[in-house]
């Protein structure tokens, strides 16, 4: 709690609060983790249940998903070199690879709404059948995730601006990151067991 | 959808407009009282708030006696309703209400804020902490707690209480057979309270993995903070499962999405396995920490070291393992083939083992023990065989062929309230009578106590054990009546007695509070009991910052070795150091606030007032993300003069210890 510093460890970790505040961080993806594996296992039981409806290679548009795809998966990687830069206490590439991060995940999102706007034109909402009901929350978890991941990093580079690099806004930034990366990696369940497998069969 | 305002006020039956003229003259009551008095700046600074992690317990304590008062009604409306056959006090719908809130209510809303309320209180005492390690967290999931409490039971007078039971199994629950509103109140008043649990466990886990006194290892913990730990981590591994489950419901019911529907390929089964899952990890959730009450009450009142400590961590280390794999037990009778059920029957029977080492553990604490009957002690006393006739009776239930003659009859009812209640309840009794000192600086009236003990644990065995007989004899859970033919009217009257033996024992122990408001001691001492741990090694009432120096521990019960060594409450002046401590805030109250508003909008289905509201969820993130607050310190002066009304600083003039 007091500020108790510690210089020999990475900005983040200095202050007993922030060693706190990452540590219950990675409890609460502990949690999340149980909230995606529950969806995902509702998409297992639910996922082949067409109801007369549209099928997954019915309509999923693997070129958009592919992009998506690699979006999210620079974006996870530009988050890494900002957070590799804010460990060199360099401001201005932090900033640049994060912008950068957050504009991928706004492509991501783009490309996400455009396919969502998609099926439902093909008919395919989430009240057709169990198979939408539950890909539709899936993945739209996930993109709210993904939403209020952004607007979260944009009032840290605020901060970021506001403050420069303390102990509390790099951790704020070394939480963001674990956020981001954690998308990232349900990303890639959800591009096997939803898409993928979709697509096989 | 909008709202209908005239479907808003439920009315027509007596009972309901009498329970609204009831609220309305409360709230007005209180308004002009906070008033009268000029105690709304008080009620401001001092409460709203806080981030004290003590004045949040006993907050949480305060809406558990009232959520029991409001559960106990609703249980004394169902024995009335069944004292004689054929009775027609409620009818079948409002009976439905009544049996749906009462389980919804005792388990989520009386049983888990009493019990977190007392994690609040002691956990971060036990352990030798100044707070826990996210303060206005900690607040913020009160209030949320708070705000789905409350949302929760404006449904029996404001647009309808849900009626599916608390279970809300689908179909049932779903829009089809259940049109009305009362079942969004469930899926969303329950989210809402949902999401402050889940922070409070997380909360629990960091506080006691990084914040305990020097020389506390894992195994030199209180077994209290051991069982908060173990429950903690149940309640970060079943919560989201239950968010989810709740998520899929407000979907189904709303938004008409097919995850639980009969039509569209949507799976009624799954609703049922999504909610045991959480469901079941959710009883231990509530008799975990009841355990950690009887092994503090059991070893203080024997003055004797609990026996079979490490045993004791291993039990319940291997209960939580276990609660997660056994949730099928609760429908066995729905076809889910021998193979399955007979996995969950052995699973569900192995925690009797775990358990039993538990009970002769307590058992063997107490023999040769030098044990002093205080109200807290007797709680445990009877623990012990109410406890175990809940426990037989649960292994009876655990064998999947016998369930089918058990399953849905009043002998399943009374097990699982033979479980819960000397349980949970007893513990929390015990906890209150044991903590009461610590948390405000008087004891509760003993003698008054034991008349509240006697009453209570009479009236339940009075009210329960006829129903494991009448559920033998065939009669079913959740119906409003029987013939006369059945033969079932003379237990049932019986179990309806009992009922208000019951009610006048809870009568008691809210008079023994408001007497020992007014009228008991003041001067008690810092440790009234003679006992163990480091809660006790604090002045009571506990000073805000905990400790004015972190004491050190040597081995488990260190309070206690610390005393045999004649280690004084002696400080050293130099040792006094100034503390950090957090700044109150009104942000946890301001978004529970929203919350309920959002909330209550999605319950009618005004889905664009309900976005306008969660708007102000958005901001009163970015209004803490921008909460750069580091909190303030005590001055040196400040704690010495503390210290010094209780006791000796070196060097100081003043002498009160004890």
């Amino acid at each position: 709690m007091s500020a108790n510093v510690n210089h020999s460890l990475p900005l983040e970790y200095q202050t007993e609060q922030n060693r706190l505040n990452i540590l219950g961080f990675w409890i609460f993806l502990g949690a999340e983790i149980v909230l995606f594996a529950t969806l995902f296992a509702v998409y297992g039981v639910l996922g082949h249940r067409y109801a007369g409806g549209p099928t997954p290679s019915d309509i999923f548009k693997l070129n958009d998903v592919l992009i998506e795809t690699l979006l999210l998966l620079t974006s996870s990687f530009t988050c890494g070199l900002a957070v590799f830069f804010m460990r060199q206490r360099d401001m201005k590439k932090l900033l640049v690879w994060f912008i950068i991060t957050l504009l991928l995940g706004a492509g991501f999102l783009f490309m996400e709404i455009r396919e969502f706007i998609h099926y439902v034109h093909e008919g395919a909402t989430m009240q057709t059948s169990a198979f939408l009901s539950s890909f539709f929350v899936l993945l739209g978890t996930h993109g709210a995730h993904v939403t209020f991941g952004i607007i979260w990093a944009v009032m840290l580079i605020i901060q970021l601006l506001q403050r420069g690099l303390t102990p509390m806004t790099a951790r704020k930034m070394f939480i963001i990151s674990l956020y981001w990366h954690f998308l990232d990696v349900v990303w890639i369940f959800i591009f096997t067991f939803v898409y993928l497998k979709g697509m096989v069969g | 959808m909008g709202i209908k305002w005239n479907e808003i006020f439920v009315g027509g039956d007596p009972l309901l407009v009498g329970s609204q003229i009831a609220i309305v003259l409360t709230v007005v009551a209180i308004v002009v009282g906070l008033t009268y008095f000029k105690k709304w700046g008080w009620l401001w600074r001092e409460w709203l708030t806080t981030v004290d992690h003590k004045k949040i317990g006993i907050m949480y304590i305060l809406s558990g006696v009232l959520m029991f008062f409001r559960g106990g009604m609703d249980g004394l409306l169902m024995k009335a309703q069944t004292a004689r056959p054929e009775m027609n006090f409620l009818d079948a719908q409002h009976y439905n209400e009544i049996f749906t809130t009462h389980g919804v209510i005792m388990i989520l809303f009386m049983a888990m804020p009493f019990l977190i309320g007392l994690m609040n209180v002691v956990v971060p005492l036990q352990i030798g902490a100044r707070d826990v390690a996210f303060p206005q967290l900690n607040a913020l999931s009160f209030w949320l707690f708070f705000s789905g409490a409350m949302l929760f039971n404006i449904s029996f007078v404001v647009g309808g209480s849900p009626d599916a039971g608390w279970t809300s199994y689908f179909p049932l629950a779903g829009k089809e057979f259940s049109p009305g509103i009362g079942n969004n109140y469930y899926a969303i008043a329950l989210q809402i309270a949902g999401l402050g649990t889940l922070m409070t466990g997380i909360n629990f886990i960091v506080t006691i993995l990084k914040m305990r006194a020097p020389g506390m290892t894992l195994m030199k913990m209180p077994m209290f903070t051991w069982t908060t730990l173990i429950t903690s981590i149940i309640i970060v591994a079943a919560f989201p499962i239950f968010t989810v489950a709740l998520a899929l419901m407000t979907f189904d019911r709303l938004y008409g999405t097919h995850f639980f529907t009969l039509s569209s390929g949507g799976s009624d089964m799954l609703w049922a396995n999504l909610f045991w899952l959480w469901g079941h990890p959710e009883v231990y959730i509530v008799i975990l920490p009841a355990f950690g009450i009887f092994s503090e009450v059991i070893a203080t009142f024997s003055r004797k070291t609990l026996y079979g400590y490490t045993s004791m961590v291993i039990s319940i280390v291997g209960i939580a393992f276990l609660s997660m794999i056994v949730w099928v037990h609760h429908f066995y009778t729905m076809d889910a083939g021998p193979a399955v059920n007979s996995f969950f029957s052995i699973t569900t029977m192995l925690i009797a083992v775990p358990t039993g080492v538990k009970i002769f553990n307590w058992l063997f604490t107490m023999r040769k023990g030098r044990i002093q009957f205080t109200t807290a002690m007797l709680w445990a006393l009877a623990f012990v065989p109410n406890f175990v006739i809940g426990g037989v009776t649960g292994v009876m239930l655990a064998m999947a062929a016998a369930d089918y003659q058990y399953h849905n009859t009043l002998f399943l009812v009374a097990h699982f309230h033979y479980v819960l209640i000397p349980g949970v309840v007893f513990a929390v009794f015990a906890g209150l009578y044991y903590w009461w000192p610590k948390m405000f600086g008087f004891m509760l009236n003993e003698k008054l106590g034991k008349y509240h003990f006697w009453l209570f644990t009479i009236g339940f065995n009075v009210t329960f054990m006829p129903m494991f007989f009448l559920g033998l004899k065939g009669a079913v859970r959740r119906a409003y009546t029987y013939s006369a033919e059945s033969g079932f009217a003379p237990l049932f009257l019986v179990s309806a007695i009992g009922s208000i033996i019951l009610a006048i024992g809870f009568a008691v122990f809210c008079y023994n509070i408001y007497w020992s408001f007014r009228y008991a001691k003041r001067d008690v001492s810092h440790d009234p009991w003679d006992a163990r741990t480091l809660e006790w090694m604090t002045a009571s009432p506990v000073q805000f910052y905990n400790f004015a120096v972190v004491p050190e521990v040597k081995q488990l019960d260190a309070f206690w070795h610390m005393k045999k060594r004649g280690e004084t409450l002696t400080l050293k002046e130099s040792d006094i150091k100034k503390i950090h401590m957090p700044s109150n805030s009104g942000l946890p109250f301001y978004m529970a606030v929203v919350f309920g508003i959002t909330g209550f909008f999605l319950v009618f289905e005004a889905h664009i007032a309900a976005a306008v509201a969660a708007i102000g969820i958005v901001i009163g993130l970015i209004i803490r993300s921008f909460d750069y607050n580091d909190g303030y310190y005590v001055s040196v002066d400040e704690i010495k003069q503390t210290e010094r009304t209780w006791r000796t600083v070196e060097g100081g003039t003043e002498n009160h210890v004890g």
